[in-house]
């Protein structure tokens, strides 16, 4: 099963440790941590479900970019980092 | 008499005790977290912080006791035909729209638990239970016009300014940048543009007097009368007298009519405070002088204060939310993007710094 982790600083703001769960897909992944964490959802999708700008996720260090359907499929023991964009300064 | 002041920062939330002996400051609350707006309501006593976090969007507070709780923020529903809202494509379905920033935060005087929540892009959201859940005016959401809306300030539309009438809070009259003036009269479900009369000189003629088009920077309503709406405009200075009349320029003399906030006595349909700056491409004070115009004669004059405000170098421009006038209608507060805030216990004539080293002011309220 895939183990989601979250971006340390978004810590403060809302805990939430690794977890493991099931899902084929980065989508089904985070939508299962969602089920854990309910209130982690709005810090990394928007209102229409895609990956806020300047949030970002790995999967077995490889970069998502599909940000909007988050379809991009994870192998049964895949690492999802998600971690928040190092944008301007 | 103790007045409290609430200071939304750049970098946090700041209370501050101002007695006639002193200041204390105390926060800040949620430090380095960009707070938008600041609401203590009256009712219960709980308080809202709007904060924007950046990289993991916009959030609500509240504060009941001594503790602040994360409630919910404005959702926008999705139409069945957009698609997440995606950068690149050329096939793409347009995105849906997703709440950037919380711009204003009023109570509903119809319900102990009502609030009217004004965002950017340009949604007005309403909610029944203090904030645990909202929904979006779809009255106001709805309208063609806002097809014709254009950002102020920001890259999108926004309401940053709600005005209940208190002899009928189902008569709600909202501020947009930049989309007009708007109101209802019925709680929300049918709206109209009432910024009839505004001029905006730096649009093609044809639209300088388009409701649709106009860029109130803030609307302040006299509760005593509150048909009086005072308004800073992107062009000026507008008031209103009576419904169902157009907005009046005002075009007495002042150092400049171009300006954010804008503060209307609770009491005196009369008097209203405004702070001008060097309009468009400078928005900084005139000359260096940081200054207060006040008129007592529903716009004919303005008088010009200065007493305890710097004179020299100074940079200061105070956004639409950083001009806040108490219940008894002397004390006043002003915070400034310098993160420099003055009170005034005397209408403005003279004015005490409170704090010059306080990070980017947002917006003020004081709780009586």
């Amino acid at each position: 099963m895939p183990r989601v982790t979250f971006p340390q600083v978004l810590q403060r703001h809302v805990s939430c440790p690794p977890v493991t769960v099931d899902g084929a897909t980065v989508r089904a992944a985070l939508e299962a941590a969602f089920v854990i964490y309910p209130e982690v959802r709005g810090y990394l999708l928007d209102d229409t479900g895609a990956l806020r700008q300047h949030v970002t996720v790995f999967v077995d260090g490889v970069v998502v970019r599909d940000r909007t359907r988050l379809q991009t499929r994870v192998a049964a023991g895949a690492a999802i980092d998600v971690l928040q964009a190092l944008s301007g300064g | 008499m103790t007045n409290k002041l609430l200071i939304a920062t750049r970098k946090g939330l700041f209370t501050a005790n101002v007695t006639a002996r002193g200041v204390s400051l105390s926060g800040p609350d949620f430090p380095g977290v960009p707070v938008s707006m600041v609401l203590a309501d009256p009712r219960d006593g709980a308080r809202y912080a709007a904060l924007d976090h950046g990289h993991f969007g916009t959030k609500l507070h509240r504060q009941d006791g001594r503790r602040w709780r994360e409630v919910a923020a404005p959702v926008y529903p999705q139409l069945p035909n957009a698609a997440p809202r995606k950068a690149r494509g050329k096939k793409q379905k347009e995105a849906g729209p997703s709440l950037r920033l919380i711009w204003s935060l009023e109570i509903d005087p119809r319900a102990p638990e009502s609030l009217w929540c004004g965002t950017i892009p340009g949604g007005l959201f309403h909610s029944a239970d203090a904030g645990r859940s909202w929904q979006l005016v779809d009255g106001l959401w709805n309208v063609k016009a806002r097809k014709k809306w254009n950002g102020g300030g920001f890259d999108m539309p926004g309401i940053h300014s709600i005005c209940v009438d208190p002899r009928d809070p189902a008569r709600v009259t909202v501020g947009v940048s930049s989309g007009g003036v708007w109101r209802t009269t019925d709680g929300g479900r049918r709206w109209r543009n009432v910024a009839d009369g505004m001029r905006a000189a730096y649009m093609p003629k044809k639209l300088q007097f388009d409701p649709d088009v106009q860029d109130p920077h803030r609307l302040a309503m006299c509760p005593a009368d509150p048909d009086r709406i005072w308004c800073q405009h992107h062009n000026g200075i507008f008031r209103t007298q009576r419904p169902g009349k157009p907005w009046r320029e005002i075009r007495a003399k002042a150092p400049s009519r171009f300006g954010f906030a804008c503060a209307a006595h609770p009491r005196d349909p009369k008097t209203a405070w405004f702070v001008p700056a060097v309009k468009d491409e400078c928005r900084m004070p005139v000359g260096g002088k940081v200054v207060v115009l006040r008129t007592h004669d529903g716009g004919r004059t303005f008088e010009v204060l200065q007493r305890g405000l710097p004179q020299r170098h100074a940079y200061d421009l105070v956004y639409r939310h950083g001009l806040e006038v108490a219940a008894d209608g002397r004390t006043l507060a002003m915070g400034s993007t310098s993160g420099r805030v003055w009170t005034s216990r005397d209408g403005g004539d003279r004015w005490q710094e409170l704090s010059a080293n306080l990070p980017p002011v947002y917006a003020l309220r004081w709780i009586d």
